[in-house]
């Protein structure tokens, strides 16, 4: 009975639309519950998995994120932050998924394409390029953060490429060994070019790092609403998050479903006969490589320009570890899947954690007794925050035993084939 | 007759095996020949120098005139060589017609950014595809299982999409290692009807390497006997099956006539 309701599109949209308001509206009641936070997130995915019809879907999903997540994310500025990380993960994730996932290239030291992307504007977005060509010209008027979104896309690329070549022989394990050696390199030359010429700054790291400018601001004014509001900053970046994501979405599903994305895929199941068939390797490894490579430039300049101070700490070896258990922990392969795996994840460590830390700490500040113990009693060691890591392992763990597949693994698209036209 | 294929002293090592030595081999355009010979032989080796996946130390490999060595695999498909293995490697998690579409990609002629932005000639092109893969599949007889895994398909089927992906190439020249291995004698039967019918309507000139007599016998014009490395014999079936050397070859030093039943006990 139900489910035969749920089948109904109206239905099905009536009820996306009354969860949505619902949670909505309980966040905006009471902006602090993290339970409430959650329970919107997941009517976002009931959403995803609601059959309705293609574009009130697509209208639907384009209201929540564009107009009632904003609208939470200014009652509760930690939410937008929480919804920026989710974004830019999600462009990782998506970008690793094309090496990894389709052209199943294990790739180990991803974030270093992050980090080529993040520092290319740092050192331009900051006076750092003073150090190395002196006089006084950085940094570079905030109008060319946009440029720079280009640039540290043609960067990561390029890196991308230069990390392919001498490892394009290689496949499995070794290949995963060169990409962890690459990204360690990476890092460990931000960490120490600050001499002889001072790039990097070294572990120091770059800032003040300029911000995209609100070139909107007349606009709010007229409306009446104060562009200098520490309201509208975030907004904005969650805007071009969103963007950055759209475009990354869009571009990777025209490549999955296309001669060159069927390639990737072939060469992941056997390279071999890849080859044999036609599927020239060289170049359609570093093709993924690039591709990969680019969206994790995009994503670190946005990110250097939310951090405004980067550092060597921010990409290390377990950042690209993060990225990828996203992906395996999504379904390999899976567009669906990357991006629902770097929101669980990402959302996992800053709230629901976090979340369960705050609760036992304000338990232990209460002195609540649970079955004759009482929790103030309790050591700060034991509170959820500190094996943050442990329990994330223990989840991965568990999935890898009981759905090694992932949560949304790829499926194989099957399309009804046409009676040939033409002879 | 003009040689499509042609091998002048073909010699491969691998350390101090031997498993090619000064071979040399012609085949015409329109035929199906065979290689045959005990295991170990060198056949498969021969096959892995044709297209690129080998290369010898010595001897040259020409294909319609042009020189073949030196080139990737890749880009003797796209000259119009292309292949099966003997063990089964298909796409194996890709579906039936995926793997076949797979096999036109030296004939893509669109590159990154039309699959980016899908503009028209990308449209055009992929459906073009599409109905090609829908036709081979046709050819094949699995254009009801387009859409399944290939690793879900029963061995027979296996063996077909194979061909059919072989073929998407638009080769000139098809390779078939062992083709009817694992097949019952008139699944094997069914397969070389197709492989005559291929010969027929698209031109092909088809090399077969094969274990079971039987069909080496019924389907090639032209037979060549590899053992342990060297050519030992070729010629037409009927005059190699006679041949003392290839029947020692195969059964050892012992007075044996095919004729007399085949029974090699």
């Amino acid at each position: 009975m139900i489910k035969g309701l749920l089948e109904k599109p109206v239905f099905a949209t009536g009820l996306v639309v009354g969860l949505l308001a619902l949670t909505a509206w309980g966040v905006t009641r009471s902006p602090r519950s993290i339970v409430l936070f959650m329970l919107f997130q997941a009517s976002i995915l009931v959403l995803y998995f609601a059959r309705i019809p293609r574009w009130p879907k697509a209208l639907l999903t384009a209201g929540t994120l564009g107009v009632l997540m904003p609208v939470l994310g200014t009652i509760n500025a930690y939410y937008m932050e929480i919804a920026i990380q989710v974004g830019i993960f999600v462009a990782l994730a998506l970008g690793l998924n094309i090496v990894v996932g389709l052209a199943g290239l294990l790739d180990l030291g991803y974030v270093a394409f992050f980090a080529v992307g993040a520092y290319s504007w740092a050192i331009f977005g900051s006076p750092q390029a003073n150090q190395m060509f002196g006089g006084s010209a950085f940094p570079l008027s905030p109008w060319w953060f946009f440029v720079f979104l280009l640039v540290g896309v043609g960067v990561a690329a390029g890196a991308g490429i230069l990390l392919g070549l001498p490892v394009l022989r290689l496949h499995g394990d070794y290949l995963a060994l060169v990409t962890l050696g690459f990204g360690e390199v990476i890092r460990v030359l931000a960490n120490n070019l600050d001499k002889p010429i001072n790039i990097t700054n070294g572990p120091k790291g770059i800032t003040p790092i300029g911000r995209p400018p609100i070139f909107f601001a007349p606009l709010l004014q007229a409306l009446g609403i104060d562009p200098s509001s520490n309201v509208i900053y975030p907004l904005y970046l969650y805007a071009l998050v969103l963007l950055i994501v759209g475009v990354t979405v869009l571009v990777n599903r025209r490549l999955e479903d296309s001669h060159i994305g069927r390639a990737w895929e072939a060469i992941r199941e056997d390279q071999t006969a890849a080859q044999a068939m036609g599927v020239p390797l060289v170049r359609m490894k570093l093709l993924a490589f690039a591709c990969g490579a680019s969206f994790a430039g995009a994503v670190g300049v946005l990110f250097s320009a939310k951090q405004i101070f980067i550092n060597p700490e921010s990409f290390t070896f377990m950042e690209s570890i993060g990225v990828l258990a996203m992906i395996i922990l999504g379904g390999m392969g899976s567009i669906p899947g990357a991006i629902l795996g770097a929101a669980v994840v990402t959302i996992l460590n800053l709230q629901v954690l976090k979340g369960f830390s705050l609760w036992l700490n304000e338990l232990r500040n209460a002195g609540t007794m649970i079955l004759g113990y009482n929790l103030a009693n309790l050591p700060t060691q034991l509170e959820p925050a500190k094996y943050e890591r442990m329990i994330f392992g223990l989840i991965l763990v568990l999935m890898m035993i009981f759905r090694p597949q992932g949560i949304l693994p790829a499926r194989r698209r099957t399309r009804e084939l046409q009676e040939s036209a033409e002879p | 007759m003009t040689a499509l294929l042609e091998a002048r002293g073909v010699t491969k090592r691998f350390g101090g095996l031997i498993a090619l030595n000064k071979v040399d081999f012609i085949l015409e355009e329109g035929r199906i020949a065979s290689i045959i010979g005990p295991n170990g032989a060198g056949k498969t080796t021969f096959f892995n120098v044709f297209t690129g996946l080998y290369v010898p130390e010595e001897g040259t490999v020409s294909f319609r005139g042009a020189p073949l060595l030196g080139l990737r695999p890749d880009q003797i498909t796209a000259l119009g060589v292309c292949r099966t293995f003997q063990n089964i490697r298909l796409f194996r998690n890709m579906t039936a017609v995926e793997n076949v579409l797979v096999g036109m990609h030296a004939r893509v002629g669109a590159g990154l950014w039309s699959a980016l932005s899908r503009n028209r000639r990308f449209k055009t092109e992929e459906r073009a595809l599409w109905a090609r893969a829908a036709e081979l599949l046709d050819t094949v007889g699995l254009r009801g299982r387009a859409n399944e895994i290939a690793r879900n398909l029963p061995y027979g089927d296996q063996r077909r999409l194979e061909i059919g992906r072989a073929l998407a190439s638009r080769p000139a020249l098809l390779l078939l290692d062992e083709p009817t291995a694992g097949m019952t004698q008139g699944e094997a039967r069914d397969l070389m009807a197709l492989l005559r019918r291929l010969i027929a309507d698209l031109g092909l000139t088809i090399l077969l390497i094969e274990h079971n007599m039987r069909v080496v016998m019924e389907v090639s014009d032209h037979v060549t006997v590899l053992d342990y490395g060297e050519k030992i014999a070729e010629g037409r079936a009927v005059e190699v099956q006679k041949d003392p050397r290839v029947i020692e070859a195969y059964l050892g030093r012992r007075k044996w006539t095919p004729a007399a039943g085949g029974d090699r006990a």
